[in-house]
């Protein structure tokens, strides 16, 4: 802990904002997680793999379109789209079909879909590990009290709250927002209303992969692409939605936000075992609150 | 439950097994014995597993941790002190016990899923720790070359050093499972809500049982060491502990030897299956969803649904 006599107000702002940038990465991602446990009360450990695969596409995607401004736009485009589709075909071809079983099962069937995913872009991508750089504009920092701030932290800090609201909309105003929600709490009722309860659940689950789609294609340029990140990624999202509380996606912003912020401040104070902060974190939440911080859906 | 019809059943099949057990080093290559340790190893880990999932009907979907926390307390004590390697061997358990009682005060407040989700989130944090902290834990490298006392150096030795210990602990837990206590326990896991009405502590009863599942997964984990005289991170890294769950479901989680069933044909086919491909995960995989689909109660429980078709019924968790 030598460290911890160092830090200045700048170096701790500075820290903040990165936790900031993190968090928003965490949030995409997680807030997909928790739609799929909400409604389908499915913890879904193939949401890492989706997140990998996104970031491997958006690679893929920018490379294709030759790379600069165009080929990241098109690759933010097309690559969560490209999980979305995924998910799609994994949900109407297998997972619809195991609706009825118990959840340990249905866990397990994601588990299942996580290993085969995991080797696929192995064999696809191979085991080196890629990188991408951010489009020009994006690209270099501006200063913060005379530490660099990198552009593409502020992106994603503008690309947070937008993706936030768009959930919110899509949750509280659309049509099938309002009838996911409502599946989430009765689904015996709303299929009694006439409405196809299964065809709800494909179009929830793959919202839900669209953002971990997404949450890859925006990590991409921030970080080596590698085999793994799908592992770390659903650790830190099931941590996220427990403290925030099952299936509530503003539970997830809050958990993404303690998440982030004292993952960013752990790495200023003690960078080898940063990791153990965000932990300590959500022990304290999880005994004082067992049911995480916002009330869940189940 | 019908355990006692099946160990009937068993019982016949037991000493034939029993036999050729004893008599292995006798029969077969070094590799086969390697082999078959690991099995037993890896069908100990599964059956304490089983203890608290398929008997319990508690989601531990981090078992590992302990696994790996036995595993490395044996080589610890064994590497950075000068004490006897019998020593570490006890310590295993009682760290692992300890650890599971540790989590078990914070998990076993939830229930199912919310449940299984924190244990792999705090189980991770234990795997973070042990990966970076390369002065004491020597990081992804691990510890290799750790010695063994002479008694069980050789290969059979340490065959039948696992051997006996293997058998003496799936004794423990099948005698735990019919004491009151495992009754009680499996009572928890058919009704809750019932046996809380009846008096029952259904928090503690749960916690003992992660305790005890963590004390023989480390029994297991020291003997990994014992066999195998090296250990890695990967040993507490979750996706091994939802390895072992496959291996649960495969054998049948009904069933007190399912488990260690399923854990011989998942060894056997890891083993052999790496000589041709690297991609084991992916062949892993693709049994899981098999077996989801056509083959929900594992193969033991199939086998005993077709002997005796009242043993296949009644059961759900």
């Amino acid at each position: 802990m030598d460290g911890a006599a160092n830090i200045t107000a700048a170096a701790l702002l500075q820290q903040i904002l990165v936790g900031l940038s993190r968090t928003t990465i965490l949030f995409i991602v997680s807030s997909g997680l928790s739609l799929v446990l909400g409604v389908l009360r499915i913890p879904n450990v193939a949401h890492g793999s989706l997140y990998m695969i996104g970031a491997f596409l958006t690679y893929s995607v920018a490379t294709l379109a030759g790379g600069g401004t165009v080929g990241f736009i098109v690759a933010l485009t097309v690559a969560p789209l490209g999980v979305a589709l995924i998910s799609f075909v994994v949900e109407r071809g297998l997972f619809c079909h195991l609706y009825e079983r118990e959840h340990l099962m249905l866990l397990l069937f994601t588990f299942s879909i996580m290993l085969v995913f995991g080797d696929l872009v192995k064999l696809i991508w191979g085991s080196d590990y890629r990188s991408l750089t951010a489009p020009l504009f994006l690209q270099g920092s501006f200063s913060i009290q005379g530490f660099p701030f990198p552009r593409y932290n502020l992106f994603l800090l503008l690309v947070g709250p937008l993706v936030a609201a768009g959930l919110w909309f899509l949750t509280n105003k659309t049509k099938i927002g309002k009838i996911a929600r409502a599946a989430a709490v009765d689904r015996e009722m709303v299929g009694a209303m006439g409405i196809n309860v299964s065809w709800v659940f494909a179009a929830v689950f793959v919202i839900g992969c669209y953002l971990a789609g997404l949450g890859g294609a925006l990590v991409a340029p921030t970080q080596n692409i590698t085999q793994g990140m799908d592992h770390t990624i659903i650790i830190e999202a099931f941590l996220i939605v427990i403290i925030g509380g099952l299936g509530n996606i503003w539970g997830a912003l809050l958990g993404a936000l303690i998440f982030g912020l004292t993952d960013a401040i752990g790495i200023l104070i003690w960078p080898q075992f940063a990791i153990v902060f965000p932990y300590a974190a959500v022990v304290v939440v999880l005994l004082f609150r067992p049911k995480g911080l916002l009330k869940s859906t189940w | 439950m019908g355990m006692e019809k099946e160990h009937r059943h068993l019982i016949f099949l037991g000493i034939p097994v029993m036999a050729v057990l004893l008599l292995l080093p006798l029969g077969v290559s070094r590799f086969y014995v390697y082999l078959v340790s690991l099995m037993l190893v890896t069908g100990l880990l599964a059956t304490s597993l089983n203890l608290v999932l398929g008997f319990g009907g508690m989601y531990q979907f981090h078992h590992a941790v302990f696994y790996g926390t036995g595993a490395y307390a044996l080589a610890l004590v064994v590497t950075k002190t000068g004490w006897p390697w019998w020593i570490g061997f006890l310590a295993a358990p009682i760290c692992s016990g300890a650890l599971g009682l540790i989590m078990g005060v914070i998990t076993v407040r939830l229930s199912k899923l919310y449940f299984g989700m924190l244990q792999i989130s705090l189980g991770s944090l234990v795997w973070a720790i042990v990966f970076r902290w390369y002065a004491f834990t020597g990081g992804d490298d691990g510890i290799h070359g750790i010695p063994v006392p002479d008694l069980i150096g050789s290969s059979t030795g340490a065959y039948y050093f696992t051997l006996a210990v293997s058998l003496t602990a799936l004794f423990a837990m099948y005698r735990i499972l019919c004491s009151p206590f495992g009754r009680t326990f499996q009572g928890i896991r058919d009704n809750p809500e019932r046996c809380r009405a009846l008096g029952i502590h259904v928090q503690r009863h749960q916690l003992v049982g992660e305790g005890l599942a963590g004390f023989f997964a480390s029994v297991a984990g020291a003997l990994f060491v014992t066999v195998e005289g090296s250990v890695f991170p990967d040993l507490l890294f979750w996706t091994l502990s939802l390895e072992i769950v496959i291996m649960c479901l495969l054998g049948g989680w009904f069933i007190f030897l399912g488990p260690m069933l399923g854990a011989a044909i998942i060894v056997t086919l890891r083993t052999f299956v790496g000589i041709y491909t690297e991609y084991w995960t992916l062949v892993l995989g693709i049994v899981l969803m098999l077996l989801i689909f056509f083959l929900p109660e594992g193969a033991l429980g199939l086998v005993l649904r077709h002997r005796e078709p009242a043993a296949g019924s009644g059961k759900e968790a």
